[in-house]
C-alpha cells in the first residue's frame, strides 16, 4: 500500500471538496474486531470475496473506541468511499446522524435500523426461520427430550433466534424441554467462551443433548464443551461443522458476507431501505457438508426441506420476536 | 608523613591498613580528598569528623560499597582491589553498620551463616557454626543463645551478632560505624571490653564516631577528617577533646554550655498519672507525674524506646492518653478531636521532635513551606479567607532562617539539601520563634554537627532564661547533665527518679536508665 | 546544588521517553512492513494538521485531562486512585440523570446541572473506597480497583433493564433533548471568524478542563487545603505532628478526586454521545492515570501529557483507517509512551543525572 498516495489523499479532504473520484467502498468492524470467528470475520470474508471476484480494493477499520465510530464513518465519508457498509447494530444511532450529512453516500448496516433515511440500506436476515429449522434439527435428534439454548448477550435480536429455536422444537416434539440461557447483558457476552462452556455443561447436566449457540466468539466454547460432553452442537451465524466434525449437528448460517458482497457490488447506486436475507434467496440457510453427514439422517433432511418449502411459500409462519418483543412458545 | 611510609616499609609488620591518595568525588562534590591513612595492626583506631565530613564514604570504599577515583588500598602491606563487599571479606575486613543487616526471624546462628552456609545442606554448616560460636564467645566475652531469634534480642545483643558474624569470616580487621547511638552507658562499656579482648588477640579495629568522649577513653590513635580531607592522625593520649574539635570543626567550640542556675517561676506544664497502651496492648506509659516551671529546663533521660517518644507525642498531640495534662493551669484534651497538635499549639506548646525528618520536616519540601509545616492555619500566613499567602511564608522563612543562621541562606532550597544541623536549626526557628509557653525538644543535637550543637544549646538556654518551660528528653547523657536544671530518668515507660545534675554523675544515672533503684531499695 | 533542574526534569526527561518510545515504535512498523517515517507524518497530519484532526485530538485530550488531573489530586495525598475509571463512568450516569429529567431549554443551565451533576455522582463513588481507606485502613488500590467493577455492572443492569428505551437493543439511554447539546468547537470559534471542522467532538467542556487545570493549581499550591493535603501525602507521620487529621485530608483528596474523574462525563457523555453508552469511558480513567504519571502531578505537565495522549488517540485512529497497521499495535504503540515516559523514567533520568553532573564538573 502507497502511504504516500494516502497521506495526500487525507490532506485533500480536508479541503472540503467532496472527492469522490476513488469511490471505493468502505468496511467498519465493530468493536469485537475482525477476526472473530464470527459476525465480523464473515463480513471480512465477503468483502475478499468481492476483491477476488472484482479485482477492486476496499478500506476497512476495526474500531477501538466509540468516538471513532462516528469519526471513522465521517472520514470514510469526506474521503469519498462509497458505499459504507457497517457491521452491527450499535452503529444505528450514529449512523442515523451522519446519513444526513452525506447524502450522496450510500451507507448499508448489518442488522441495523436507521429508518427514513434514503440513503440507507438496513440489511436484516430472517433469523428466526432459520433457528425455526434447527430447532426442529435438534428435536428430531434428540433422544432425552431435552435440548439447550445459549445466547450472547441478551437481546432483542438474540431473542429471535432462541424464539424461532424453540419453535421449531415444538413443531417437533411438542413434549420437548428447551433449556434457553443467555451469556450476559454486556458485549463481553458475546466473547466468554469459558461461561459458554460452563453454561454447557450446566445443560448437559440438565439432560440437554443438542445445544444451539448464537453467541458469537462464546460459541467457541459451548461447542468445545458439547463436543467433549459427547453430545451435539449446532453453530451459528458461518459454518461452523468443520469446529467438531461429528459433534456439530448443523449450523445456522447467516449470510453476512453476502450482505457486504452485496452492497460493495452494488456501489454506489447502492438502493436505500430495507433488505431481507432470508431462507428464500440463500441468505438464511442450514449447513450440511461432509462434517456432519453422517449425523443428519435422510428423514431429518426431508422433514426440514418440507418445512422451508412452507416457510417460503407463506403456508408456514414462523414468529419473530422483534415484531412484538415476545414470543408464543416457551 | 612520607618517610613514615617508608618506614613502614621497611619494618617487619606492615599496618594492617593502609591507604594512600584515595579520592572519591559525586558530581561536584569531593567526598574524600587525598586520603592517606596507615593503621596498625592490633590497635584501636578512631575516625572522628562531622556529618558529610567523608567518614562513611571512605569506609564505604574499604568495604567495597563505592569504587575510589584513584589511590589505592593496601592490606598486611600487599595491594589489593576492593570491588564489592566479598572482595573486603576475603581481604579479612569486617564492618558493623549502625543500621543493623539482620535477618528479624532468623536465629542468631542462621544470621550468622548467612551468605556462607557452604553447601547445599544446612546441616553440617550450622553445627560446624555452633561450634565455632562457643568459641568465639569464651575468647571475646560475646556471650548471645545461638538460637535465639533477632527480633527477640536486645539492641546490644544485636549488634553482638553483627560483630560475631564478622569474626566467623575470619575478619581480622573490624569497622564499627557509630556503634554506641543505640547503647546504653553499660552496654557501651561492654562493648568497649570486647572490643580491648579483640585488640589483645591482635585484630585490628576501626572505630568510627562523632563522639569525643569514647574516642578519648578506647582508642591508640586517631584521625580527624573535615570536608572530605584528613585533617590530623595523632596518638589519642597525646591530644585532648578541645583540640580535636578544634580539628573537625576548624575553629574554637565550647565544649560546656555556658549558663546562668535558673529562676523557675509558675508551674507551665504539671501531668498527673499519664498513661499510654498502645494498640498491641503493650503500656508505654505508666502513671507519669512530673511538672515544669516556667524558665526552667526539665530533662529526660533514658535508653532509647523506654516511653520518652510517647510522653512527646502525647504532649504534642500525636498520642491520644489517659490521665491529665494541665498547661498554665488549664486542663488539655488528651482524646479525641481536640487531641491533635493544632489544638495544641493554640495552647501555647511547641514541639521539636526527636525525628526531625519523620516528623517535624517535610524532607521534599523547600525550606519555607516547612516553616508553615504545623502552622499553616496561622493568620499571618493568609491572603484572604481561600488562599495562603505563599509570598508571606517565604517573607517570614527568610528572616527566621537568617535569624537561626540556617545554611545555606535559601528559602526554596529542598528540605533534604540541607545537612543535619541546619535541619535541626530550621525546626528550632519554627518552633522558638512563635514564643511558646512549653517547648517539648527530643534529640535536639541527634546527627548534629559540633558547631551546631552549640549554637542549639544556646538557643535553648536564651528560650529558658525567657522565663519559658522546655521539657527536654536526650539519650545523650552529656547533653542532659549540661542543658537541664533537673533531670528525670525514664525506664520501661516509668519515672525512676529525679536528680539534680550537680549532685548527679553519670553512673548513677546509667544505673537508673538500666532500671536499677539504687537509692530506695 | 547537584541535582537536575527542574525544567528538565519535568521537560526534557519525559520528551526524551517520548522519542525513545517512538523509536521502539517505528522499528515495530518496519518489521510488519510499513515505513515508520510515513506512519508518524500520517499520525501528526491526522491529528494535528487540521482542524478536523484537532477537533478530534482535543475531544480525547479533554477527558484525559480530567482524569489525569483527577489521579494528580489524589496523588498529592498519596492516594493512588485508581478507580478514575468507575468515578468517571458513575459520573456518566449523573449527567444522563441530569440531561434526562429536566425539561432543559437551553444549554447553558443544562450544562452547569450536569457537571455539578457529574461531579457529585463521581465524589461520591470515591467517597466510598476513601472512607474505607480513612476508616478501617482498607487499601484504597484495592478498593478503588473493585469499585470500579462495580460501576460497570450498576451501570450494565441500568443500562439493559432500567434506562434502555423499549425495543432498543443498545444497551444506552435515549438520546438527550436537543437543548442539552453543547456547542462545538466549531460553534464556539465561528461567531470570532475562526473556521474549525464540524466534524471533531471537542466542545466546550475543554474549557471547562482548562479551567479545572486552573483552579486544581490554586489548590493544590495557594490554599491550607492544598498544604495539608500535600503535606500529609509526603509524610503521614509529619503531618499528624503539625495536627493535620489525616482522616479529613484522605476524604477531601478523594472526593475531589472523583469529582474531577466525574466531571470527564460532560466531555464524553454529554459533549459526544449525548447519550449514555455501555463502556462509556473507554479507559481513559486508566490512561489518566498515565498522564498524572507523566505530567508529574502538576496540572501544566497534565494538560501536556493529555494532549500527547489526545494526539496518540487520533493518530492511532488515523493509522487504522489509512494503513495496515492493525488496532493492536497502535494499543502498542501507545503502551510503549507509557512504559518509557511512566514506568521506565529512571532509565532516562540516572544517564541525563550523570551528564549533567558531568558538565558541572567540567565548568566549576
Amino acid at each position: 500500500m502507497n502511504i504516500k498516495n494516502l497521506i495526500t489523499s487525507a490532506a485533500t479532504i480536508l479541503s472540503l471538496s467532496a472527492f469522490s473520484a476513488l469511490a471505493e467502498p468502505a468496511l467498519i468492524y465493530d468493536l469485537g474486531g475482525k477476526f472473530d470467528k464470527s459476525f465480523n470475520e464473515m463480513a471480512f470474508s465477503g468483502a475478499e470475496r468481492w476483491k477476488a471476484d472484482t479485482g477492486g480494493s476496499y478500506r476497512e477499520i476495526e474500531l477501538s473506541s466509540e468516538a471513532q465510530r462516528e469519526q471513522a464513518l465521517r472520514r470514510f465519508a469526506e474521503n469519498g468511499n462509497n458505499p459504507i457498509v457497517m457491521a452491527g447494530f450499535a452503529f444505528s444511532t450514529v449512523l442515523g446522524e451522519v446519513a444526513k450529512d452525506y447524502p450522496d453516500t450510500r451507507f448499508a448496516v448489518i442488522d441495523g435500523y436507521v429508518p427514513d433515511q434514503s440513503n440507507v440500506l438496513n440489511i436484516g436476515f430472517t433469523e428466526h426461520t432459520g433457528s425455526y429449522l434447527v430447532g426442529m434439527m435438534a428435536a428430531m435428534k434428540s433422544e432425552t427430550g431435552t435440548v439447550g439454548f445459549i445466547g450472547g448477550m441478551d437481546i432483542p435480536i438474540i431473542s429471535r433466534f432462541g424464539c424461532g429455536y424453540v419453535q421449531g422444537v415444538k413443531a417437533v416434539n411438542p413434549d420437548a424441554k428447551v433449556i434457553y440461557n443467555m451469556t450476559g447483558t454486556t458485549p463481553s457476552a458475546w466473547n466468554d467462551p469459558v461461561k459458554g462452556g460452563e453454561l454447557t455443561k450446566a445443560q448437559v447436566s440438565q439432560g440437554a443433548d443438542v445445544v444451539y449457540h448464537a453467541a458469537g466468539g462464546t460459541g467457541v466454547g459451548v461447542l468445545q464443551a458439547a463436543a467433549d460432553a459427547g453430545i451435539l452442537g449446532i453453530g451459528v451465524d458461518s459454518n461452523q461443522n468443520y469446529m467438531h466434525p461429528g459433534s456439530v449437528l448443523t449450523s445456522m448460517v447467516k449470510r453476512v458476507d453476502t450482505g457486504v458482497y452485496d452492497s460493495f457490488k452494488a456501489g454506489a447506486d447502492l438502493a436505500g431501505g430495507f433488505a431481507t436475507l432470508s431462507l428464500a434467496n440463500g441468505g438464511i440457510s442450514y449447513a450440511m457438508d461432509e462434517h456432519n453427514v453422517s449425523l443428519v439422517t435422510k428423514a431429518m433432511v426431508d422433514a426440514v426441506e418440507e418445512a422451508k418449502a412452507h416457510i417460503i411459500s407463506g403456508e408456514l409462519k414462523v414468529h419473530d420476536y422483534m415484531s412484538d418483543n415476545g414470543c408464543p412458545v416457551k | 608523613m612520607n618517610e613514615k611510609i617508608k618506614g613502614g616499609r621497611h619494618n617487619s609488620v606492615a599496618p594492617s591498613i593502609e591507604l594512600i591518595n584515595i579520592s572519591k568525588a559525586f558530581g561536584a562534590v569531593k567526598a574524600n580528598s587525598n586520603i592517606s591513612m596507615q593503621i596498625a595492626q592490633g590497635s584501636i583506631h578512631g575516625i572522628i569528623g562531622e556529618n558529610g565530613a567523608g567518614k562513611s564514604t571512605l569506609m564505604s570504599i574499604l568495604y567495597g560499597f563505592y569504587k575510589a577515583d584513584k589511590g589505592d588500598i593496601l592490606i598486611d602491606g600487599s595491594k589489593v582491589n576492593i570491588t564489592d563487599s566479598k572482595d573486603a571479606i576475603n581481604a579479612g575486613i569486617g564492618m558493623v553498620f549502625q543500621h543493623f543487616k539482620l535477618v528479624e526471624n532468623f536465629t542468631v546462628l542462621e544470621n550468622v551463616i548467612l551468605g556462607v552456609e557452604g553447601g547445599q545442606l544446612l546441616a553440617p554448616s550450622i553445627s560446624k557454626a555452633r561450634k565455632d560460636l562457643r568459641a568465639l564467645a569464651k575468647e571475646y566475652e560475646l556471650n548471645v543463645d545461638p538460637d535465639a531469634t533477632i527480633d527477640s534480642l536486645g539492641v546490644g545483643l544485636r549488634q553482638r551478632v553483627e560483630i560475631l558474624k564478622a569474626l566467623y569470616r575470619k575478619a581480622r580487621i573490624l569497622i564499627l560505624d557509630e556503634p554506641t547511638g543505640v547503647l546504653t552507658p553499660a552496654e557501651a562499656d561492654h562493648l568497649f571490653r570486647i572490643l580491648n579482648n579483640l585488640k589483645k588477640e591482635g585484630k585490628t579495629i576501626v572505630f568510627i564516631t562523632h563522639k569525643l568522649r569514647e574516642v578519648m577513653e578506647i582508642t591508640d590513635t586517631v584521625s580527624v577528617m573535615r570536608q572530605g580531607e584528613m585533617t590530623a592522625t595523632v596518638k589519642t593520649s597525646e591530644t585532648s577533646p578541645s583540640s580535636l574539635a578544634e580539628l573537625m570543626v576548624g575553629r574554637k567550640v565550647l565544649l560546656r554550655v555556658e549558663k546562668q542556675t535558673s529562676a523557675p517561676g509558675n508551674t507551665t506544664l504539671e501531668i498527673n498519672n499519664l498513661n499510654v497502651i498502645d494498640n498491641q496492648g503493650v503500656q508505654r506509659l505508666e502513671d507519669i507525674s512530673l511538672s515544669v516551671r516556667a524558665g526552667e529546663i526539665l530533662g529526660i533521660a533514658g535508653v532509647a524506646g523506654n516511653g520518652q517518644s510517647e510522653l512527646l507525642e502525647v504532649l504534642g498531640g500525636i498520642t491520644e492518653a489517659s490521665g491529665s495534662i494541665k498547661i498554665n493551669g488549664k486542663e488539655i484534651a488528651l482524646r479525641g478531636n481536640e487531641a491533635n497538635g493544632q489544638s495544641r499549639r493554640l495552647q501555647g506548646i511547641a514541639h521539636v521532635p526527636e525525628d526531625r525528618q519523620h516528623l517535624g520536616l517535610i524532607m521534599e519540601f523547600e525550606a519555607w513551606e516547612n516553616i508553615a509545616l504545623g502552622y499553616h492555619n496561622s493568620e499571618d500566613y493568609q491572603q484572604n479567607r481561600f488562599l495562603m499567602s505563599n509570598a508571606k511564608i517565604k517573607t517570614d522563612a527568610i528572616r527566621k532562617m537568617e535569624q537561626f543562621d540556617v545554611r545555606p541562606n535559601n528559602v526554596t532550597l529542598s528540605t533534604k539539601g540541607f545537612s543535619g544541623g541546619n535541619q535541626q536549626k530550621l525546626v528550632l526557628s519554627r518552633e522558638i520563634e512563635r514564643n511558646p509557653d512549653l517547648l517539648l525538644v527530643g534529640q535536639p543535637t541527634r546527627g548534629v554537627d559540633i558547631g551546631a550543637i552549640e549554637f542549639i544549646h544556646q538557643q535553648l538556654i536564651r528560650l529558658r532564661d525567657a522565663g519559658k518551660a522546655i521539657l527536654l528528653v536526650s539519650v545523650e547523657l552529656e547533653e542532659i547533665m549540661s542543658l537541664s536544671d533537673r533531670i528525670m530518668v525514664m525506664f520501661d515507660g516509668k519515672i525512676m527518679g529525679e536528680k539534680t545534675p550537680t549532685e548527679t554523675n553519670e553512673k548513677e544515672l546509667g544505673l537508673l536508665m538500666a532500671g536499677i533503684n539504687g537509692d530506695t531499695n | 546544588m547537584d541535582v537536575l533542574p527542574k525544567w528538565v526534569d519535568t521537560v526534557i526527561i519525559p520528551l526524551i521517553g517520548v522519542l525513545i518510545s517512538l523509536i521502539f515504535s517505528g522499528i515495530i512498523i518496519l518489521l510488519i512492513g510499513e515505513n515508520p517515517i510515513d506512519a508518524l507524518k500520517l499520525m501528526i497530519t491526522g491529528a494535528l494538521g487540521s482542524t478536523y484532526g484537532w477537533g478530534y485530538t482535543l475531544y480525547y485530550a479533554t477527558n484525559f485531562i480530567f482524569t489525569g488531573l483527577a489521579v494528580s489530586v489524589a496523588f498529592h495525598a498519596r492516594m493512588f486512585n485508581i478507580g478514575g475509571e468507575g468515578q468517571a463512568a458513575i459520573g456518566g450516569l449523573g449527567v444522563a440523570i441530569v440531561c434526562l429529567s429536566f425539561g432543559w431549554t437551553h444549554w447553558f443551565p443544562a450544562l452547569l446541572a450536569a457537571t455539578l451533576g457529574a461531579a457529585i455522582f463521581g465524589a461520591l463513588w470515591a467517597a466510598i473506597p476513601a472512607y474505607l481507606q480513612g476508616k478501617y485502613g482498607s487499601h484504597i488500590v484495592i478498593t478503588t480497583i473493585m469499585f470500579n467493577f462495580i460501576a460497570a455492572s450498576l451501570l450494565n443492569y441500568l443500562l439493559v433493564n432500567v434506562m434502555r428505551p423499549t425495543g432498543s437493543m443498545d444497551p444506552a439511554t435515549q438520546k438527550f433533548p436537543e437543548a442539552t447539546s453543547l456547542p462545538s468547537l466549531h460553534d464556539m470559534l465561528e461567531p470570532v471568524g475562526i473556521s474549525f471542522s464540524k466534524a471533531g467532538p471537542a466542545n466546550i467542556s475543554f474549557l471547562i478542563a482548562l479551567i479545572a487545570c486552573v483552579l486544581v493549581w490554586i489548590f493544590i499550591w495557594h490554599t491550607r487545603l492544598g498544604y495539608q493535603l500535600r503535606a500529609y501525602g509526603h509524610s503521614e507521620s509529619a503531618a499528624k505532628y503539625a495536627g493535620i487529621k489525616p482522616f479529613k485530608i484522605i476524604m477531601i483528596s478523594m472526593l475531589i478526586s472523583g469529582a474531577l474523574a466525574g466531571m470527564m462525563a460532560t466531555n464524553n457523555v454529554m459533549g459526544e454521545a449525548e447519550r449514555l453508552i455501555m463502556n462509556s469511558t473507554e479507559g481513559a480513567g486508566f490512561i489518566g492515570i498515565a498522564v498524572a504519571l507523566m505530567g508529574r502531578s502538576h496540572p501544566l505537565g497534565v494538560l501536556l501529557a493529555a494532549l500527547l495522549f489526545g494526539f496518540l488517540y487520533q493518530g492511532g485512529a488515523e493509522l487504522a483507517m489509512w494503513t495496515t497497521i492493525p488496532r493492536e499495535l497502535i494499543v502498542v504503540i501507545q503502551a510503549l509512551v507509557i512504559l518509557f515516559t511512566g514506568a521506565l523514567e529512571n532509565m532516562v533520568r540516572a544517564p541525563l543525572n550523570w551528564l549533567w553532573l558531568k558538565s558541572r564538573r567540567g565548568t566549576s
